[in-house]
């Protein structure tokens, strides 16, 4: 089989992209009921739905800490979200996935302000396109805030790449596949601490640390628009509220006037 | 396993309201809360479709994949329906294999689909014996706010009325869309608490309901598959007084089904 071309010579990526852009990323904050926090995130093709719950009671008991909360990672990946159709349930890749991200979550959250309980963070990706950890990884930070878990920031996460021997950030699936290296990262935009780190191709110590900064810049982008994304959602609860009093006001105002009647 | 509670007070407002004949989100007994049904959200799958119910949201997706019939019937296509009720959706689901609740669910609205004929499963077949087309009907439930009954129904049927047979991803030749038969028939689920019918059971509705009963009506208002469910019990009368809100209630949701699904 020919190889595709992945980068042209102007330097494009396959979807017009330059080496260090993104996806477009789309954040809602808290499109579900139950739980109490949540994130829906569109990155590219990749259409992923983050929710927490807790702290609540740390079950199984064993898993409890007397100091501290846990936080547990559910990653799934529903069974049409890639071309092939994956058995529906947890595998060995899921699994490894929620541990990771559990573990960098942990890091985020001032888990010693709720001992013996348990967080939880489920990630559903409903659609796959390369690049769903750190998705999932990113709109699970967004749900932690979203329920109001007291947090050190909001972890952000992305991956990046050796593709056609260039350094790219953002891997689509196409890249992923064909491409040479693989590298997501979640870190902390304030402190740039390192959460989750894995990897896997070949990438040189130059092309290593090239590529880590390019990771962190981007994670730091898409921090702000986790922040946005929050702040947007917040806004608007604001003006539903002063509606509600507005419209409270008039009937109070109507009924003072019928009694004055 | 913790199960969600609803609390004393709360259950005999609920009680109260329904002497009255008013229910809490100040709908009628016989009124369904909005639906919205988005075909064709998943790219990657051969047919999906979201629907919410109220505040209730399901995601169905249909995967195909080639397989071998079973043994009795060697002509026809095989159908496979699962639910998945995902930790997302409520704080009583648990990660793992289907218990009983989702199992139920996905037989109900595997019934639906199958018994409908719908589907023309023989139309599936490539080689008798050998070769056939598997459809799997995913259900995925994003969030729990009573009656998935219905809204996977829905779900599975929308998803199933915009699906392709995938013959490019398998070097067969060009994508067709999945041979369908009839129009489908509608389900429409109620409740009965305190001597109450309600259709299209709110999640406290249905926590603390005593029955369930769930019929499906196709074009010419016949019955294609009921459930019932809980511990309660209906009379007769009820059973009659339930079909007529199924009636009417079916009517206008198949309206919003044709409008959404265009078929």
């Amino acid at each position: 089989m020919e190889k595709i071309k992945l980068i042209d010579e102007k330097g494009k990526r396959i979807d017009g992209r330059g080496a260090k852009d993104l996806r477009p990323i789309k954040i809602k904050v808290h499109p579900l009921n139950r739980a109490d926090g949540s994130c829906y995130i569109e990155w590219g093709t990749n259409k992923i739905i983050a929710s927490v719950y807790g702290p609540k009671e740390a079950q199984p008991k064993h898993l409890q800490d007397p100091l501290r909360a846990i936080v547990r990672c559910n990653y799934d990946m529903a069974s049409f979200s890639v071309d092939e159709r994956k058995r529906p349930g947890p595998d060995r890749r899921s699994s490894e996935i929620s541990k990771v991200i559990g573990e960098a979550l942990e890091n985020a959250v001032l888990t010693n302000l709720f001992p013996r309980t348990m967080i939880e963070v489920n990630i559903e990706v409903l659609e796959a396109d390369a690049g769903t950890r750190c998705t999932g990884l990113t709109a699970a930070g967004i749900a932690l805030a979203d329920a109001g878990i007291p947090m050190r920031d909001i972890p952000a996460a992305c991956a990046g790449g050796k593709v056609d021997g260039k350094i790219v950030v953002d891997l689509r699936k196409e890249e992923d596949q064909a491409g040479d290296a693989d590298l997501p990262i979640a870190i902390l935009p304030r402190t740039k601490e390192i959460l989750l780190m894995q990897m896997d191709g070949d990438l040189s110590e130059k092309e290593f640390y090239e590529l880590l900064d390019l990771l962190a810049d981007a994670c730091i982008n898409i921090s702000e628009m986790q922040k946005k994304a929050l702040l947007d959602r917040y806004k608007q609860e604001e003006d539903v509220e002063e509606d509600k009093e507005t419209k409270g006001k008039k009937t109070e105002n109507k009924e003072i006037k019928k009694e004055e009647e | 396993m913790s199960k969600s509670v609803v609390s004393a007070i709360r259950k005999d407002y609920l009680y109260k309201l329904a002497q009255d004949g008013k229910r809490m989100d100040d709908r009628k007994f016989d009124e369904y809360r909005k639906i919205t049904i988005e075909p064709g959200v998943i790219t990657h799958a051969e047919g999906s479709a979201r629907v919410r119910l109220g505040k209730t949201e399901v995601y169905a997706g249909v995967k195909l994949e080639l397989g071998e019939p079973y043994a009795d019937s060697p002509n026809s296509g095989v159908l496979i329906t699962n639910s998945e009720l995902l930790p997302l959706a409520s704080p009583d689901f648990e990660r793992g294999p289907p218990r009983e609740n989702a199992i139920e669910l996905s037989r109900v609205v595997d019934r639906g689909i199958r018994e409908s004929g719908m589907i023309d499963f023989e139309k599936l077949c490539i080689e008798p014996g050998e070769k056939v087309w598997k459809v799997f009907v995913d259900l995925y439930v994003l969030d729990h706010n009573g009656n998935l009954f219905d809204a996977c129904a829905l779900a599975g049927l929308a998803a199933l009325c915009t699906a392709k047979i995938p013959f490019e991803r398998f070097g067969l030749g060009k994508d067709v869309p999945l041979p369908l038969a009839t129009s489908p028939p509608i389900s429409c689920t109620h409740v009965k608490f305190n001597g109450a019918l309600m259709a299209d059971p709110s999640l406290d509705e249905e926590l603390i309901a005593d029955a369930r009963l769930t019929i499906a009506l196709d074009e010419k208002s016949h019955f294609r598959a009921i459930q019932k469910g809980e511990a309660g019990s209906f009379t007769l009368d009820e059973v009659k007084e339930i079909t007529k809100m199924a009636q009417s209630n079916v009517e206008k949701i198949r309206n919003i089904f044709k409008k959404a699904v265009k078929r």
